[in-house]
């Protein structure tokens, strides 16, 4: 290990600092714009002259904000527990087998996953109505499978393959069919990967805006994210900004919990499948 | 417990290469057949059909009497014993055992009385409630037997279970297999790449060779007489020694000076029509220090003059290495590829590199010449072109007929 001169270190630590800075700076005003008063907003202090609970109590307290908040909630785990269960089924598939079209198949997926999404926005937009999709939770959680199972499978098929083949042949002898193989055996192996794969996906749907703004028309499906843009302030002309600063931390409160719980298993589920490949 | 036949077995695989040839066997119920051979000679692709983790492509697979080409492994009441052992990591030492018998739904008691007499057999019972990470290589060995043990079925089958153990714990464990296997009285068969546990271990064993089944028989059949120059040169260590060697006026001239061969060996060369060229194998233990080497016994063999090149000091034994060559040209396909699939390098000697077992009162050492005797009842004349062994037609196994 090469030894780190004072300057070099103190050269470093200004570079991180300007990093954090650059990335925290922008959530701290938030946090703080979401504590100050309707009047202070304009105030380009960080700090909050005169600090207040009311946007945050304001926007609990009504259902255009609780009920996309129930929405989130909902859609996600339906559309992660979905997309969880099909990616194994498929990534096991893809690790185990091979099929004629295999590498067609794995090619569409990751192609799936690239392709830009607002590109696709307003067709998905046309078929959902066509389907009566529209404003519905499925209407949500069909899209997001769709596009959280490419990089499900991509992960948890890294992980199955590096489970021997033998612990299937040994379950093989022991008498099991292939389901209770991959239930009993396989599955309580990938668990990390499934655990992985389930909190993308899940932050994914929490997150998205795109799809959860075109494809609802009310707060019976709408999302979090999607519900602030309909926030509306004390006139036709002012902008909840304290409100909208509100919504903005309370949904972020989840993700941040989430990443900092399973951050070391995130960053080893995506990586250890990556040395052996 | 069963017995096992196999009726012309053959596995070819989808891209066209087969991988076992026309494989007959027949096994009785409690023996313990070993199936040996170099790397990629079909030996693992053969348990597996019987285990059914392969299909068969040909041929019948009979056990206990009953087709079972087409059961599935759990309907052929095997079990079988992995090399890399696939213990289910995420289960106890007594989850493990007791995993089978939980898929048959056995009762939770009978489960645990199994268990723990299979453990007490393998003395494991202070480590059922490890997961086994937290095992020695010796110890989830005995697990991976214990699992077997556990079902007890009609066969075992073990897929080189020996192989990932270190040399010390090796030896150990071949004597437990060995003693489990004649406590339990079932019929086994063992796949190994390793020669000397074929030797030990097995009632009878099967060479095999690029999917071709060699040939069979208990081990000292296999060492005294065998078949052709692969068995020959695969089976004792160290190996035979193989010399060039051609046929003139009655006698076997080669770089050790000439052979005499008895009436019966000429005979079995003329029927086989060989060539004048034959290739001669001459076993280390054959060779003796002409000095040590009592009167009566002088005459069976010839003696020869050689400079020693290595010596190894064994203790009991003394092994020498020299080299006795004039460059006959002899070239033979089937010489080349034992070398090849022994590992042997091609150290580009133009003579015959040769090892010899001495008794351990031998005075030769490194560098100097010396006077070496070789047994000439004790030769085998293989046939260059097909490897075949001519001198087993000769030789019945008893004494052999008289020298001239």
């Amino acid at each position: 290990m090469a030894v780190i001169t004072p300057r070099q270190r103190t050269g470093w630590a200004t570079a991180n600092l300007v990093v954090l800075a650059l990335a925290l700076i922008p959530v701290l005003w938030l946090v703080s714009l979401s504590f100050k008063t309707p009047a202070a907003v304009l105030d380009p202090s960080l700090w909050p002259a005169q600090w207040t609970w009311g946007n945050y109590s304001g926007i609990l307290q009504t259902s255009q904000f609780l009920r996309p908040l129930v929405n989130s909630i909902g859609i996600g785990i339906i559309s992660t527990l979905i997309a969880v269960t099909l990616a194994s089924m498929a990534a096991y598939a893809v690790a185990r087998l091979e099929f004629p079209g295999k590498r067609v198949l794995v090619g569409l997926a990751l192609l799936i996953a690239m392709f830009p999404l607002i590109a696709l926005v307003t067709p998905m937009f046309t078929i959902e109505r066509q389907l009566g999709l529209f404003n519905t939770w499925f209407g949500l959680i069909i899209p997001y499978v769709a596009f959280g199972l490419p990089l499900g499978i991509y992960t948890l098929s890294a992980f199955f393959r590096e489970i021997p083949w033998e612990l299937e042949k040994a379950a093989k002898m022991d008498g099991a069919t292939p389901f209770q193989a991959f239930i009993r055996v396989i599955a309580p192996l990938a668990a990390p990967g499934m655990v992985t794969t389930a909190i993308l996906v899940f932050l994914a749907c929490w997150s998205d805006f795109l799809l959860a703004i075109s494809f609802t028309s009310s707060i019976s499906s709408r999302t979090a994210p999607a519900a602030m843009e309909y926030f509306s302030g004390g006139s036709v002309f002012t902008v909840p900004t304290g409100p909208i600063a509100a919504a903005a931390v309370v949904i972020t409160i989840p993700i941040i919990i989430f990443v900092l719980f399973f951050q070391r298993r995130i960053v080893a589920g995506l990586t250890s499948g990556a040395v052996k490949g | 417990m069963a017995d096992i036949v196999l009726d012309h077995i053959s596995k070819r695989f989808p891209d066209g290469s087969l991988a076992v040839d026309d494989f007959n066997l027949a096994i009785r119920d409690g023996e313990f057949v070993i199936l040996v051979g170099p790397s990629g000679c079909g030996k693992s692709t053969t348990l597996n059909m019987i285990a059914g983790l392969e299909d068969i492509s040909s041929g019948e697979l009979r056990i206990g009497g009953a087709v079972a080409n087409n059961k599935s492994p759990k309907d052929r009441d095997i079990a079988m014993v992995f090399q890399s052992y696939a213990l289910y990591p995420h289960m106890t030492v007594r989850e493990n055992m007791g995993f089978a018998l939980k898929l048959a739904k056995t009762p939770k008691d009978v489960i645990n009385t199994k268990v723990e007499d299979a453990a007490r057999i393998l003395d494991l019972t202070q480590y059922l409630d490890r997961k086994p990470a937290n095992l020695s290589g010796g110890q989830r060995q005995r697990v991976a037997m214990g699992r077997a043990i556990v079902r007890d079925p009609s066969v075992f089958l073990m897929d080189e279970p020996l192989s990932n153990l270190d040399a010390k714990l090796r030896v150990q464990m071949r004597t437990e297999v060995s003693r489990i296997q004649r406590r339990l009285g079932a019929t086994t068969v063992y796949v190994t790449h390793d020669q000397t546990e074929a030797m030990t271990l097995g009632d009878r064993v099967a060479v095999m060779r690029s999917g071709l089944l060699q040939q069979v028989g208990s081990p000292k059949q296999l060492y005294d007489l065998p078949d052709n120059l692969f068995v020959a040169g695969f089976i004792g260590s160290p190996a035979m020694n193989f010399l060039s060697g051609t046929m003139e006026e009655g006698k076997l001239r080669t770089s050790l000076g000439d052979l005499p061969i008895t009436d019966q060996l000429r005979q079995e060369m003329e029927r086989a029509k060989a060539g004048r060229d034959v290739i001669v194998g001459v076993r280390p233990e054959n060779f003796e220090d002409a000095a040590l080497v009592s009167a009566d016994s002088r005459g069976h063999g010839i003696t020869f003059r050689t400079s020693i090149d290595v010596v190894e000091s064994m203790g009991s034994d003394v092994f020498v290495y020299f080299t006795q060559g004039r460059d006959t040209g002899v070239n033979s396909a089937e010489l080349e590829e034992l070398a090849a699939d022994a590992g042997r390098a091609d150290t580009g000697a133009s003579g015959d590199t040769i090892v010899a077992r001495l008794d351990a009162a031998t005075q030769v050492h490194e560098g100097s010449d010396a006077e070496l005797w070789v047994d000439a009842r004790a030769v085998h004349v293989f046939d260059p072109a097909t490897g075949r062994n001519l001198s087993v037609g000769a030789v019945s196994g008893t004494a052999r007929g008289p020298v001239t």
